[in-house]
């Protein structure tokens, strides 16, 4: 890369730290096999994701990953100083143990925190790698005879921003998920104002970083940089609410590709590029669909305070006792014995009460009697995307009988039984009726044309994440069964027994 | 390398990253969040170069935090994608 334009800048860094030895600091030519060795592991990760087109070739997908990630590693390690082979080997193994003993231990339904969790890992990685080649450029082949160039400046910080960003914005992520700070959006005052404002000033930085020569210069502009990307990351996520988290943990995993490419720029490293760039689309597509599934604009997702008190019509109000029907189990398992099609609705309420398993076995039961059971998933069901799908697979419901919102939607007319466990928001046919209602426009299962209705809920208190009044409560053929959902689901399957 | 070389390689990887991941079915959704967080954990290759190189020692430990956290990452997030995708079966009748 010609480095002459930046020549009225100091080659103060190279005498500030340690010797560094001629040929790693030389920029020389990238010997071709180990660009061609990245390439090839760049590869191997566009084959992982696509493995994931069907679930019957996605574990030689995730293989392929394995193997990307092999050659990448190997390759690195071999085209290097091995001085400290032992410590890195070492690194490798504590952080491999932790890894795979998380992964072994893991619950199911807590799946939407684990990778809020990694998220974060990859983020703050991100920000040791920048800060680590801000330090060493020679190591990277960084260092030309001007110091760090302006360009290599610009992607060491914006690396080092996003990566903050995801770091602190995947922690606050992992802390609503697991319930360990509450879901509900926190509202500072002015928040878009201080936004917008640290956003401008973290721009700032990074330009005047880019255009510093020296240590005494560029140091204070990065780590000014780096504590308001954090404080940034912080501040973007905690005036979100909990069912707008799809989005969060999608858009946090668009972040971490994003943050790997822009290293993948400093290092030119073509598979930290490629992957950078495929998990970033990834994360970017995923958030898509997740808003589309909303009807939200992304904006308004990240403007946070969705289902604050200030927000939404229904809250606010106070409702009005309207007659329901209430039924007992055996009443709904008489009735689903009779039925020749059901179709079963999970939310975010039956991964709470882990009731997966046993609705398994009660639509066991129903196949044994000939009745003909689906699974309808809406696409933001739960607190990531797919969610509902890997909790029903745990329970081993055979992936085929697991169907979208729109490959589904028509069968309602000709379901005996609509069985909602866990969801509401997802049903509520205000989202098509209602122009006033928070949830408007979002697609929602067309559960009102079905013969019969069951709706297992805690209680009627609780009116959804949205705060709306739901119709689906009070129609002819609605029962209400009144319980958690994992003892009802129970009780069902005793008395179909 | 060339900034132009490498901009063309992102720009075309993004390309690529758009149309594999539309095929991607949705069911299969929270195994490609734990995939692709395993796989944006390549950037484990700058830790281990930070660690690999002498020069600073600093840089170094730094390095070496980045492999450990990567680590975590890789490992784990390939362990639990592998435990997730073991879990979708199609009916055996």
């Amino acid at each position: 890369m010609d480095l002459s334009f930046l020549a009225a800048a100091g080659a103060v860094l190279q005498d500030t730290y340690t010797v560094i030895p001629e040929d790693a600091a030389a920029h020389g030519p990238v010997n071709p096999w180990v660009a061609l060795a990245y390439l090839v592991a760049g590869v191997f990760f566009i084959l992982a994701l696509r493995g994931l087109s069907s679930p019957a070739t996605s574990r030689a997908g995730n293989r392929n990953g394995m193997i990307g990630m092999a050659i990448a590693v190997v390759t690195t390690l071999v085209t290097h100083d091995i001085a400290n082979i032992v410590e890195i080997g070492i690194a490798i193994l504590i952080g491999g143990i932790i890894g795979v003993t998380i992964a072994r231990k893991i619950a199911m339904t807590a799946m939407p925190e684990l990778v809020a969790g990694f998220h974060s890992l990859v983020g703050l990685a991100a920000v040791l790698v920048g800060w680590a080649a801000y330090l060493n450029p020679g190591a990277f082949g960084l260092l030309g005879g001007e110091g760090i160039s302006a360009v290599s400046k610009v992607e060491m910080g914006l690396g080092i921003a996003i990566g903050a960003i995801t770091f602190s914005g995947s922690v606050i992520a992992f802390l609503k998920l697991s319930g360990k700070m509450s879901g509900s959006p926190i509202l500072l005052p002015a928040r878009h104002v201080i936004n917008l404002g640290v956003l401008a000033v973290i721009i700032v930085l990074a330009a005047l970083f880019a255009m510093a020569s020296g240590p005494d210069e560029t140091l204070p502009l990065i780590v000014a940089l780096s504590v308001l990307a954090f404080a940034i990351g912080f501040l973007l996520i905690i005036p979100i609410g909990g069912a707008d988290m799809p989005v969060v943990v999608s858009m946090l995993n668009s972040y971490s590709g994003w943050a790997a490419a822009a290293m993948g720029f400093t290092l030119g490293n073509t598979a930290m590029i490629i992957t950078g760039a495929l998990v970033g689309s990834s994360g970017a597509i995923l958030s898509y669909i997740m808003c589309r599934a909303m009807n939200r604009s992304f904006i308004s997702v990240i403007a946070g305070g969705f289902g604050a008190d200030d927000s939404g019509s229904g809250s606010g109000e106070p409702r009005e006792q309207r007659p329901y029907k209430q039924g007992s189990a055996q009443d709904a398992a008489y009735m689903l014995e009779q039925a020749e099609k059901v179709i079963i609705i999970p939310g975010y309420g039956m991964a709470v009460a882990q009731a997966q398993h046993a609705l398994r076995e009660m639509a066991d039961l129903l196949e044994e009697r000939g009745v003909e059971v689906k699974y309808a998933i809406h696409p933001v069901a739960g607190r990531m995307p797919g969610h509902m799908n890997v909790l029903l697979a745990e329970a081993s419901v055979e992936y085929d009988k697991v169907f979208e919102l729109e490959d589904i939607n028509s069968e309602f007319a000709q379901a005996d039984v609509a069985f909602i466990i866990g969801a509401n928001d997802v049903v509520n046919p205000a989202a098509k009726t209602d122009k006033s209602s928070p949830i408007y426009g979002m697609p929602v299962f067309d559960v009102d044309k079905a013969k019969q209705v069951f709706f297992i809920k805690r209680s009627m208190g609780g009116v959804g994440y949205a705060g709306v009044d739901n119709e689906v409560f009070y129609m002819d053929q609605t029962m209400m069964l009144l319980s958690d959902a994992k003892k009802m689901v129970e009780e069902i399957v005793k008395a179909l027994d | 390398m060339d900034f132009i070389a490498i901009l063309s390689i992102f720009v075309l990887a993004c390309f690529v990253g758009y149309y594999v991941v539309w095929s991607v079915t949705p069911a299969l959704h929270t195994p490609l969040m734990a995939v692709t967080n395993a796989i944006s954990s390549v950037i484990i290759v700058g830790g281990l170069i930070a660690a690999a190189e002498a020069g600073s020692d600093v840089a170094k430990w730094l390095g070496l935090a980045a492999v450990v956290l990567a680590s975590v990452n890789i490992f784990g997030g390939f362990a639990v994608t592998e435990r997730m995708l073991a879990m979708y079966k199609k009916k055996d009748k």
